[in-house]
């Protein structure tokens, strides 16, 4: 039997020691009529063979496409050694570090990990991760209007520059607990101080800045943020962990620094996946660690005062506070972390320095090559980090549609997010693309919109 | 076997400056400085961050290899942690779910460029509607708790739907997950806790004092926590019912009846499955795990979305276009993809026969363990019952008489080469320990359980504080948990007791 | 047997009252509250000029495993919180009485319902 180990012999035997005639008699207690006899809809099983057979092919069907999306997820270059120790049972097949005797291992990695978060945002704590980016930001707004003792409005202002599928996941998640989030329309491709004029002397919570902001434009962070704690609003920082190679991290924006920062730690050595699993990381200052939702791993000593870590400030958590828990998030995506903290250990400063250079260089050479296309202008001449918007002279779906059967991912539709931007298409390059995949994409695109001409 | 004695550096103790894993870093734009010249200098980072380590690739493979060897795994121990169904991780979920198509695609990537990966998930929602007996499933939630969120989410926009705004109670029994009543919270609910009785049962005359046209539902885990079946379901689900309410299944126990019997049959409303419970997805050391939700018919128009549709022989995402009354998204993408090929792996591998000897053997695995350790001495909280995939021991008896707790018990185990199972959990309990083998785990390794627990009991007797000042084969002994959380120390600082002063002086 | 003067008054949530000679009152939690949570890590004290309603939780006291509200019996503004506690959170464990108050509030009404030493005692021993 497929991953179970007893034999007739055991069976008896474990019966008879129950007391019991058959497997079925232990299901006695189980009302008669509510019990099934068979499970029709689910297939026959495979064998290992037989299902590596199926999901190769699967696998194959959808091919190793030449992909220009960032849009929250980010494809680079992932070191062999990432994932060969990250697959490691010891790791994979262990679980959240309740006896922490038995989980040093987990514990002490969790801990480097929340040493580099912080250290990459110049923050001074972080947990051990929560689900991805778009459920950080909604954490980081539930533990800002906790933190922030004298605003009383709940009120959350997101501009549109913040990456809409953040957005509506925040929006999901915090809908029954009566906060409020407010767009705010940034027509120009970025936010502006002037853009918040209108909040002055209001009541707000916090303010949302994404550095660098959906579209890959770069907000001026520093005036936003030291508006924002003029009148009184927390900063929430949503950022890029490659981009802080080169950008200014947000514990350093205006004047006092931003008071919550959060993001995705997907480009630190997690595979794009279709979308998960990935890392929300978040970090924050001294005087907010109590409002954290999720683990969190401190340094401490045993018995005999030797150094060893353990789970901290659990009685903000679901099981010590039940209905008054910070969250009722009661994991971290521990994996995705470990895979994260040995990327940034390989990585290093320089490392990670290089590699968010040569993703913007990718990106402005992807932007050039685009914008000599006929038909092709950029939406945002701003400076950029990692992606941007092109505008088409054509609607952009079937344009993408003719570019994936060529093999290429040209980029993400923004129409439906963004109507008002017209035929809006954002583009991404990072390190993994050379000059040679940004040309064939180049001439694809082309060929394209000509053939596109030609049959109208 | 014991473990190193001497805990692994930390990874900044290795740091040299300059030192790094070159091969790893991209070499076609050598002068950084130069090429980020166009981003105005306010924005830039003026020091590069301090605590990354600078450290060779073979620095970072023993360091975290190293680290890998100082935890308990399914792979190394047996692991019967109560209410975390830690059962074997087929390497060949693993192993199919990281092929290139899958690994390299972008969660934007076009429907057309993601057919294979589609067909997976719309498979993986047809299997989980089957084996639950709801009307329809979603992928998304990340988590368990997620899943309960996404849950109590659609009951709450059920009532609105239907301007049924008075609707804000949830019902808990007192033996529930902590997640349960901080669920209900953040949705803006009102918990209303229950009692169990002395046979594990709610008690079913406190929840009829209880329902009323406040209700929204109720969230029960069936089998209960406390490793035994809700035997008036059924009546419970009327109750709930006829007050207008709806039930909620929590799916951290379904290992237990895998195949025997359905949540939908049951009369539950909405559920979530902890994927990486019961279908084996990798715990990860935490996470990530997966907390797909079903549903019944009335529920089908709240789902999160995105889920996958299928139109003739091709398939789609559905987004809000699809269902205009979704309670939204929950993740920025589709949850977490990756462990959904795995569970959709691991239940095809399953196959239909294989489903029901999950539930099956799973708890003729629990069954005995308790039987034989009822047997030694040990004493059941719920006696008079049958276990379902897991039973509660409890040392109450230990404590009162040799000073020796559950928790003295737990670390003890850990000496003999157990994991501990789950301890204080149900809090109902007194001296709880939660334990749950699966179906996974053979005899042997249940009678070596069951030996040291006597061998244990034996040294309760005679050696107690050997019991009490238990791990002694660990890297670490019991840790000054109290200092922890006084003392914060929650990131690494320099040997002078400070961050460098390059982090954080600009 | 856990220890309650005689000279305060209680709750049945195991707070005590201390009526100070300006009138004010002293919030704490009892000797047997504070055994039941073991060592204290941390109390989230009130700021002054909160105004409460008897019943209010006005402070959560965290141990490692355990975390709860305090409840005022008694209605009136905050006049301070104890700001020993927050580098000293142990001081409610060594001294419950003393050191370990959590706040002073002027009181807006008479407190009402709340128990003598005595009683305190006999709720105890009912609560097993």
């Amino acid at each position: 039997m497929p991953f179970i180990p007893h034999t007739p012999k055991d069976v008896n035997d474990m019966l008879q020691a129950i007391g019991a005639r058959s497997i079925d008699d232990l299901f006695d207690e189980i009302p008669k009529e509510l019990r099934i006899e068979s499970l029709a809809g689910i297939p026959d099983a495979l064998n290992e063979m037989q299902i590596g057979r199926l999901m190769s092919v699967r696998a194959a069907q959808d091919g190793t496409p030449l992909n220009f999306i960032g849009a929250g997820a980010y494809e680079h270059h992932i070191p062999s050694a990432v994932w060969a120790i990250t697959s490691r049972g010891e790791f994979y097949s262990a679980y959240t570090p309740y006896q922490a005797e038995a989980s040093q291992g987990t514990l002490q990695l969790i801990y480097e990990y929340q040493t580099m978060i912080t250290s990459l945002t110049a923050m001074d704590v972080s947990n051990a991760s929560l689900y991805d980016g778009g459920s950080a930001v909604a954490e980081a707004a539930l533990m800002a209007v906790r933190a922030h003792r004298r605003s009383k409005s709940q009120r959350i202002l997101v501009p549109t520059t913040l990456n809409p599928n953040y957005r509506k996941a925040a929006a999901a998640t915090i809908a029954g607990q009566g906060l409020k989030l407010e767009e705010v329309p940034c027509p120009r491709g970025s936010l502006s101080v002037a853009d918040l004029e209108k909040y002055r002397g209001e009541d707000i919570t916090a303010l949302v800045i994404q550095q660098p902001n959906f579209f890959g434009v770069l907000e001026d962070v520093d005036a936003l943020t030291d508006f924002a704690h003029a009148n009184n609003i927390l900063v929430i920082a949503s950022v890029n962990p490659t981009s802080l190679g080169i950008l200014k991290p947000p514990g350093e924006w205006g004047t006092k620094g931003a008071d919550i920062a959060c993001g995705d730690c997907q480009p630190l050595g997690v595979p794009l996946s279709s979308g998960g699993p990935y890392a929300g990381f978040l970090t924050t200052k001294m005087e907010n660690v109590r409002q954290m939702p999720g683990r969190i791993v401190g340094r401490t000593v045993d018995l005999d005062g030797q150094q060893g870590f353990a789970l901290t400030l659990q009685a903000r958590e679901q099981h010590i506070r039940r209905g008054k828990a910070t969250s009722n998030i009661c994991t971290n995506q521990g994996l995705l972390i470990t895979a994260a903290t040995i990327y940034l250990s390989l990585i290093g400063p320089e490392g990670l320095a290089r590699i968010a250079n040569e993703c913007h260089a990718r990106t402005q050479e992807l932007v050039a090559a685009l914008t000599r296309v006929k038909g092709v202008k950029l939406a945002f001449d701003k400076p950029r980090f990692h992606e941007a918007v092109l505008l088409l002279d054509r609607p952009v779906a079937p344009v993408i549609e003719a570019l994936a059967a060529r093999g290429i991912i040209g980029g993400c539709d923004l129409s439906g997010d963004y109507p008002e931007l017209g035929n809006a298409l954002l583009v991404c390059a990072t390190e993994t693309r050379t000059t040679a995949d940004i040309k064939v994409y180049a001439d694809a695109l082309a060929d394209t919109l000509k053939a596109a001409v030609r049959a109208a | 076997m014991a473990m190193q004695k001497h805990p692994e550096k930390i990874i900044f103790e290795y740091s040299r400056p300059g030192r790094g894993a070159y091969a790893q870093f991209p070499t076609e734009h050598d002068t950084p400085n130069d090429v980020a010249a166009d981003i105005p200098e306010n924005l830039r980072r003026r020091k590069p961050a301090a605590l990354l380590p600078e450290v060779s690739e073979l620095e970072v493979v023993r360091h975290f290899t190293k680290l890998s060897q100082l935890n308990f795994s399914i792979d190394t121990h047996f692991y019967p942690l109560g209410s975390c169904t830690m059962k074997y991780n087929p390497k060949a979920c693993n192993q199919y779910a990281m092929l290139p198509g899958f690994l390299n695609r972008h969660p934007l990537a076009p429907d057309s460029a993601g057919q294979g990966f589609l067909a997976c998930m719309y498979e993986l929602q047809e299997m989980l509607k089957e084996v639950t007996g709801m009307q329809g499933v979603a992928l998304s939630p990340m988590a368990g708790a997620h899943g309960e969120f996404a849950g109590v989410a659609m009951i709450r926009a059920y009532h609105r739907a239907r301007g049924d705004l008075a609707r804000n109670e949830i019902i808990v029994p007192d033996a529930a997950h902590g997640t349960n009543p901080a669920t209900a919270t953040m949705c803006g609910c009102v918990v209303r806790e229950i009692p169990t009785n002395e046979d594990g049962d709610i008690d079913v005359e406190a929840l009829k004092r209880v329902v009323g046209p406040n209700t929204a539902g109720i969230m029960l885990t069936n089998p209960s926590t406390c490793g035994v079946f809700e035997r008036r379901i059924k009546e419970v689900a009327k109750i709930v019912h006829d007050a207008g309410g709806l039930l909620y299944y929590d799916g951290a126990n379904l290992n237990a009846i895998l195949g025997k019997v359905r949540p939908g049959d049951m009369g539950f409303d909405v559920i979530h499955m902890n994927l990486h419970k019961t279908f084996s997805t990798p715990h990860g050391g935490g996470g990530p795990g997966a907390g797909a939700v079903g549903v019944s018919s009335r529920l089908l128009p709240f789902m999160p979305i995105p889920l996958v549709g299928k139109e003739g022989e091709r398939y789609r995402w559905l987004t809000e276009k699809d269902l205009p009354q979704s309670i939204g998204r929950l993740s920025a993408f589709m949850g977490n993809a990756g462990v959904l090929l795995r569970a959709y792996i691991y239940m095809r591998m399953l196959g239909r026969e294989g489903m029901h000897r999950v539930g099956e053997f799973a708890t003729l695995n629990a069954n005995y363990l308790m039987a034989v350790l009822a047997k030694k001495g040990f004493d059941p909280a719920y006696p008079r019952r049958r276990a379902s995939h897991e039973f509660i021991i409890t040392a109450k008896k230990q404590k009162d008489t040799l000073g020796v707790s559950a928790m003295d018990f737990a670390k003890r185990l850990l000496d003999y080469g157990f994991h501990a199972p789950t301890t204080y959990f149900p809090l109902l309990v007194p001296e709880c320990l939660l334990i749950e083998p699966t179906e996974t785990e053979s005899k042997e390794a249940l009678d070596g359980f069951i030996d040291a627990m006597v061998a244990i009991q034996k040294e309760a007797e005679s050696q107690a504080d050997l019991v009490k000042s238990a791990p002694h084969t660990m890297t670490v002994r019991r840790l000054d948990d109290v200092r922890a959380a006084r003392q914060l120390d929650l990131t690494w600082k320099t040997s002078q007791g400070l961050r460098p002063t390059s982090e954080k002086a600009v | 047997m856990s220890d309650s003067p005689a000279d305060l008054k209680y709750t049945k949530s195991h707070e005590w009252v201390r009526t100070l000679a300006d009138g004010n009152v002293e919030i704490g939690i009892t000797d047997h509250a504070q055994s039941a949570l073991g060592d204290l890590v941390f109390v989230d004290v009130p700021e002054a000029g909160k105004s409460l309603k008897a019943g209010d939780a006005f402070a959560v006291v965290e141990s490692v495993k355990a975390a709860s509200d305090v409840y005022t019996p008694v209605a009136g503004t905050v006049v301070e919180g104890n700001a020993n506690l927050g580098s000293q959170p142990e001081l409610i464990n060594s001294e419950p009485y003393k050191g370990g108050w959590i706040m002073r509030l002027k009181p807006g009404g008479a407190p009402a319902g709340l128990l003598s030493a005595a009683e305190y005692q006999a709720h105890l021993a009912a609560e097993g």
